[in-house]
């Protein structure tokens, strides 16, 4: 367990907000919550769709700026991850 | 989900403690953030471990800094509701989070403090970065 986890029984990731990316080409932001068997369970999460109008670039500019825009209050990803970051490691 | 006071008491007096005015009330909140003149350090508290247990030393040591705000306030998400959606309208641009800290000055933010901002960081990191937006902006 990470010094910063204060939740006991806990990954090292549980409450931290994450960038998923998936082999479709998503991103999802979120808070962190569990990865359980079906995946990652992620609170507060919003997600750019590949395609959409806003640019991959745009979304994760505002949402360092202004925050995440939840969509999800509760969300399993169950997609294949192609990488998992910190959001603010982008 | 109201949180019992036995549990939150030591989060807001923790904050208390560093001579930041608890901000319990929307009345409470016009009264302070309604004026909006000079500089104004917004806390909004969490009962959040991850995030909170970091931020809270964060304000200690960055309040020790020579430079600070003119007036520091704080409301506590989870708890006290209604102060806290008001204290949220002042920087409305901004996705609710906790906890996360704003600088306004003559009404207006210009610095802002985001719960992922804070996750994982040191209190010593967190106070850096504020003590670096108190010089800019203070």
């Amino acid at each position: 367990m990470s010094g910063h986890v204060f939740h006991p029984g806990h990954d090292d990731l549980h409450g931290i907000t994450v960038v998923l990316e998936t082999a479709s080409g998503r991103l999802i932001v979120g808070r962190w919550h569990e990865k359980v068997e079906k995946g990652v369970v992620l609170h507060d999460a919003a997600a750019h769709e590949p395609g959409s109008q806003q640019t991959r670039e745009d979304f994760v500019a505002r949402t360092l700026k202004f925050g995440v825009r939840p969509e999800h209050r509760t969300l399993v990803v169950s997609e294949e991850l192609t990488s998992v970051k910190r959001l603010t490691e982008l | 989900m109201a949180y019992p006071d036995l549990m939150t008491r030591p989060m807001r007096e923790e904050v208390t403690r560093l001579g930041i005015q608890e901000l319990k009330t929307v009345a409470d909140v016009d009264a302070v953030l309604g004026e909006g003149e000079g500089t104004t350090l917004v806390f909004v508290n969490s009962v959040c471990g991850c995030a909170a247990g970091g931020a809270r030393p964060a304000l200690s040591l960055a309040l020790q800094h020579s430079t600070k705000p003119d007036r520091m306030v704080s409301v506590f998400a989870g708890v006290d509701g209604d102060a806290t959606q008001r204290a949220r309208s002042f920087f409305s641009d901004y996705q609710p989070s906790s906890p996360s800290l704003a600088i306004l000055k003559d009404g207006e933010v210009v610095h802002f403090v985001h719960r992922h901002q804070i996750e994982g960081k040191h209190p010593q990191q967190i106070a850096a970065e504020l003590t670096a937006a108190f010089d800019k902006f203070c």
